[in-house]
């Protein structure tokens, strides 16, 4: 089953008065369970997209089919919820509150939600749990290294259980082997039958995934299925 | 709803953090709505104050009381000239009058004179005189710390006695013991038969009785000035507060028959009532009330227009926050929320520091104008403050409400 269906989706900006497209002319499907690579240089639009799969933004021209629901022109509230419920982002840079602790931050999604704070507790802590955080719960960002941050926000992008994880360059700013554990911990994920974006510029994060769509100047240049996958080890990084 | 308080208390929270985060700034920015505050509750501390010292002034002339006079003293709708014009009242005006009048519990003549008084070396100046008769005292509240008022065989005869207020007395006989003492007016003796006690209020001036002594009325006339230099102001008590309308009545008609007017002609003598003050008075802190609160609104609008400022410059901070809230499924209502909840909490924490000033403030105003803060100015207080705070919150709170998530995120 699709869970996403982009057809022919542009995205125009007006810079002065010249047009900029940022995306010419795309459509892609996505199904329920899939591991997918969005890769392309910087400039190729793959952020643009990223933010139109999130729901963050909406595309100039084309259609966005988000689980059966036409979402490429809702409102800002409209939007709010979808990504509220449906989609889990994990940045680059974490974006965690630097004033609340792990918990907390992981409640954060919950609370838009209007879940009620018991069950809020319990489900940001299962998620953290999860991520092998269980000790870390009261921990400031400040306090917790790269790799235990950025299993904060997947914990976060974990708890509202939503229809896909958005991640984009979720290892960019971490060293290899702590950004080897967290491409572990997506794996873990997608086992579990998540369905997850991942928006990379690196060929090896790339080959995690079990397909590539490769963008270039606004478009699909290739969309790929990776032959020979590459399944990191689990080794037990998830207690550092 | 669900959802709202949920906001609610994340807002709350935030609005902790980040004042507890950025502790210099908060304070100084909390400092304008402290002085806003203090200032608000403070001015309408003082006017209720002042309010009250005048109304007390007043009801010390007795709601019951009409004043017979040649002048109208509240009502400026007659030009002063018609009032100056107008034939004195006598002593036999008053007398006819007491004599027809059936209604009045007491009628007392009053006629005043500036002058001085001495004991021995003790001197008290340009206070006010007045003559009257031994029925004056049942047309006034006054009570005595010391003797008596006149009686009528003293008032009828004119004998050489006096009654002092308490402020007279005090500076003529500092430690007391006045009665049966003898103080000297224009080279005339009198003796003290009895001092006022204190009446306390400061709104009446010179005619507070606390700065006047009394004299059996002819006296007046047979020491200190002549019998036609002033018109008298004869005093009447109703009975009861329902009877004043009718006791007035029966005086119009009583004095038009004294001063002989024929049907057609005015009144040419005016009925003063307490009223009348009172109706004076009201609007005179009615425009102090206005004025004051004008003045002390604008320190607390600068406050509000800092708080303004300083929530525009949190927006501007936490951009980035914004951005990933909104990622996270933070509608714009939240956001909104957030930032009003921020600037409210701020400045009810302002509101709440002004009111401890205010009330401490208002403990040595006290020591001059009998006064204390009221509850309703501790809940305008606190209404204000609330409210001051979602005013000037809400145009920086719409700014952050309407960022484009995109953009936010990019911030750094």
């Amino acid at each position: 089953m699709n869970i996403i269906t982009i057809e022919h989706i542009a995205k125009i900006y007006q810079v002065g008065s010249e047009e900029v497209h940022a995306l010419a002319d795309v459509s892609l499907k996505i199904d329920k369970g899939e591991y997918v690579a969005i890769m392309g240089p910087s400039g190729s639009g793959k952020s643009t997209l990223m933010n139109i799969l999130g729901c963050l933004d909406t595309p100039t021209k084309g259609i966005y089919n988000f689980n059966g629901v036409n979402v490429s022109e809702m409102n800002d509230n409209e939007l709010a919820k979808i990504r509220n419920k449906e989609i889990g982002f994990v940045f680059q840079t974490f974006n965690l509150l630097p004033r609340s602790d792990a918990l907390h931050n992981v409640e954060l999604p919950l609370i838009y939600a209007g879940v009620s704070s018991a069950e809020r507790k319990e489900r940001a802590k299962e998620a953290l749990a999860h991520v092998g955080l269980a000790d870390r719960m009261h921990h400031k960002p400040n306090e917790l290294s790269g790799g235990q941050r950025q299993r904060v926000a997947i914990a976060r992008a974990l708890v509202t259980r939503p229809s896909i994880i958005l991640a984009d360059e979720p290892t960019g700013n971490l060293d290899t082997k702590t950004g080897e554990d967290i491409m572990a911990l997506f794996n873990e994920i997608y086992e579990q039958g998540n369905t997850i974006i991942l928006v990379t510029h690196e060929e090896y994060i790339a080959e995690h995934a079990e397909r590539i769509l490769r963008i270039r100047d606004g478009l699909i240049e290739k969309d790929e299925i990776v032959k020979e996958r590459f399944i990191p080890k689990k080794n037990g990084a998830s207690k550092i | 709803m669900k959802n709202f308080l949920f906001e609610l208390r994340e807002g709350l929270l935030i609005a902790f953090r980040a004042i507890r985060a950025n502790k210099v700034r908060s304070i100084l920015t909390t400092l304008g709505i402290v002085i806003g505050v203090t200032s608000v509750v403070l001015m309408s501390t003082a006017i209720k104050g002042i309010d009250n010292a005048f109304q007390t002034g007043v009801s010390s002339l007795g709601s019951d009381n009409l004043y017979i006079d040649k002048w109208q003293w509240f009502n400026n709708d007659i030009p002063w000239w018609e009032l100056r014009n107008r034939k004195n009242l006598t002593l036999e005006d008053y007398k006819k009058y007491k004599e027809l009048a059936k209604l009045p519990l007491a009628v007392a003549p009053t006629v005043w004179n500036f002058n001085t008084v001495k004991f021995k070396d003790r001197v008290v100046e340009g206070l006010i005189i007045q003559g009257t008769t031994s029925d004056y005292i049942q047309t006034t509240n006054l009570s005595f710390s010391e003797g008596r008022f006149f009686n009528e065989l003293e008032s009828n005869g004119g004998r050489n006695v006096i009654v002092l207020g308490s402020e007279v007395a005090k500076k003529l006989f500092p430690i007391g013991y006045a009665v049966g003492q003898e103080v000297k007016i224009k080279g005339h003796k009198f003796r003290v038969v009895g001092v006022l006690a204190e009446q306390g209020s400061w709104v009446m001036g010179n005619f507070n009785p606390d700065k006047q002594v009394f004299l059996p009325i002819q006296n007046i006339f047979k020491y200190l000035q002549n019998e036609n230099l002033r018109s008298i102001t004869i005093n009447v008590r109703a009975k009861n507060s329902q009877m004043v309308e009718a006791t007035k009545e029966e005086a119009v008609g009583i004095m038009r028959r004294i001063r002989g007017l024929a049907y057609n002609q005015e009144n040419d003598f005016s009925i003063n009532q307490q009223e009348g003050l009172l109706n004076t008075i009201n609007q005179t802190v009615g425009v102090i009330q206005i004025a004051g609160l004008f003045i002390t609104g604008l320190s607390l609008f600068v406050g509000a227009i800092g708080i303004m400022n300083i929530m525009f410059v949190s927006v501007k901070e936490r951009t980035k926050e914004i951005g990933i809230r909104k990622a996270i499924g933070a509608k714009r209502r939240a956001i909104l929320g957030q930032f009003i909840t921020e600037s409210a909490v701020i400045c009810l924490i302002g509101g709440l520091i002004g009111l401890v000033f205010a009330v401490i403030l208002s403990l040595i105003i006290n020591q001059f104008l009998p006064t204390s803060v009221q509850v309703d100015a501790l809940i305008l207080a606190i209404v204000i403050s609330i409210a001051t705070g979602v005013i000037s919150g809400f145009a920086p709170a719409y700014t952050a409400a309407k960022l484009d998530p995109v953009e936010a995120l990019r911030y750094e």
